[in-house]
């Protein structure tokens, strides 16, 4: 990404969730949740976002073990920590909403069990690639693979149990006065991923460039002894 | 030679190596005794436990040594180096992945049947549909097997490869322990629901291990590849 380009898009990122709280703010109030409903704003863009870091994480891990190219590989470690981090957003605001809603933190559900195994699988992915010796970053990309293959098993599963999370045409049928706040929070989130997305593969880039340096370097000195 | 040759070639192998040493067959069915035993105390005089938590006793217990039982099979190959040496020879990748992925699942298939007998006995649980119950437990054990033996491969170097080989694979394979644990409910409740539920399951896990063998067969190769 050119430097203008991810200046821009930080800007708007900062602007855009400076800005949401004000416009969540004068959102009408949702007839049965109440004032709780308001988490939904910053709740399901995080969930998307989390979904959205998976499927880089996957194609990046796909492209690597395929052609062993670095941008790939660097692609899947920077999709899986942004799939961590924003999976966080959503396992900490979905019970604090439950909470309110249901009256419970936690309940085996279908969406629920699925987005925390998602989470699990790449906070695996994280672990493999810190501790899973010389062949970490083949075996954490084969752990992206099949863990973006899992998810649609993992969810059948699940869903066979009655589901009492609200359903994904909440989404379609939001009242006109949410859906405006709705799409410039993921908007926002969008181009916060993007940022982050940037920045992370810009610190992979500069490690990896490192590492060159490093072994220039010690050629040089072997050469000179 | 073949795939399908070469992969016998190997089965043959690692189980020739098993019956001299029988140390993973001795070592995986004790610690399957010994968790159900963990498990049976825990209920001791008390009410008998419902058949539900029975189905997840049993599913647990086979997924823990089967951990177990994959964890020292590769520590075996590591220890004699011989996995490289399989590497290194001309039989095709796929063979060789298929071959750990049939004798994981032999030395599982072992674990399971002294596990349910012996879950039988102290749970005071009838095996009726034994039929459903070996397709529901070889289905589940091939689908824990393409990933086990997946992970367990490719983490030969890592340094700590034993805590790592669950925390990778427990995630990936909860869709099995969810099927595999459901379907054995519905067997035990018997009724026409119970059974219905039960086929609905054996159906699931052969979906399962149809993608993920696929996934294993197709990932194996690029995943044993070294980074020099």
């Amino acid at each position: 990404m050119k430097r203008p380009l991810l200046i821009l898009f930080a800007v708007l990122a900062a602007a855009g969730l400076g800005y949401a709280p004000q416009l969540i703010f004068g959102a009408p109030i949702e007839s049965t949740m109440g004032f709780v409903q308001k988490i939904f704003y910053f709740h399901v863009p995080s969930a998307f976002m989390t979904f959205l870091g998976a499927f880089v994480s996957a194609g990046g891990a796909i492209w690597y073990l395929v052609n062993g190219s670095p941008r790939g590989d660097r692609l899947a470690v920077a999709g899986a920590e942004l799939t961590v981090l924003f999976g966080i957003c959503v396992l900490v605001t979905g019970p604090l909403w439950a909470r309110k809603a249901w009256g419970t933190y936690w309940r085996w559900d279908v969406r629920l069990t699925t987005s925390l195994l998602l989470w699990m699988i790449f906070l695996a992915y994280l672990f493999a690639r810190r501790y899973g010796g010389a062949g970490a970053k083949r075996l954490s990309a084969g752990l992206a693979v099949f863990g973006a293959a899992d998810v649609p098993l993992i969810y059948i599963s699940v869903s066979v149990w009655r589901s009492i999370h609200p359903k994904t045409s909440v989404v379609s049928t939001l009242g006109p006065g949410m859906r405006g706040p709705f799409w410039f929070c993921v908007a926002s989130f969008l181009f916060l991923f993007l940022v982050l997305l940037e920045l992370r593969l810009a610190l992979e880039r500069s490690r990896a460039r490192l590492d060159e340096l490093h072994l220039a370097v010690e050629d040089h000195l072997d050469a000179n002894s | 030679m073949g795939v399908l040759a070469s992969t016998m070639l190997l089965v043959s192998k690692d189980v020739r190596v098993e019956l001299r040493a029988k140390e993973l067959i001795y070592a995986t069915i004790f610690f399957g005794a010994v968790v159900l035993l963990v498990f049976a105390f825990s209920f001791l005089g008390g009410e008998r436990p419902p058949v539900d938590a029975v189905a997840g006793i049993l599913w647990v217990t086979i997924t823990l040594s089967g951990t177990v039982g994959v964890s020292r099979a590769f520590e075996r190959e590591r220890e004699g180096d011989t996995l490289r040496a399989l590497l290194l020879s001309p039989a095709p990748r796929t063979a060789i992945y298929l071959s750990k992925l049939v004798s994981v699942t032999l030395l599982m298939v072992l674990v399971e049947t002294t596990a349910t007998l012996l879950l039988s006995l102290l749970f005071q649980v009838t095996l009726p549909h034994v039929g459903m119950l070996v397709g529901l437990l070889g289905l589940g054990t091939i689908g824990f097997a393409s990933v086990s033996a997946l992970f367990g491969a490719s983490l030969g170097r890592a340094r700590s490869r034993d805590v790592l080989l669950p925390l990778l694979t427990y995630p990936v394979v909860m869709p099995i322990l969810i099927a595999g644990t459901r379907g054995t409910v519905g067997l035990w409740h018997g009724d026409a629901e119970g059974l219905v539920a039960a086929a609905y399951w054996l159906r699931f896990l052969l979906v399962f291990d149809a993608i993920f063998v696929s996934l294993g067969l197709w990932i194996f190769e690029p995943m044993m590849r070294s980074d020099g």
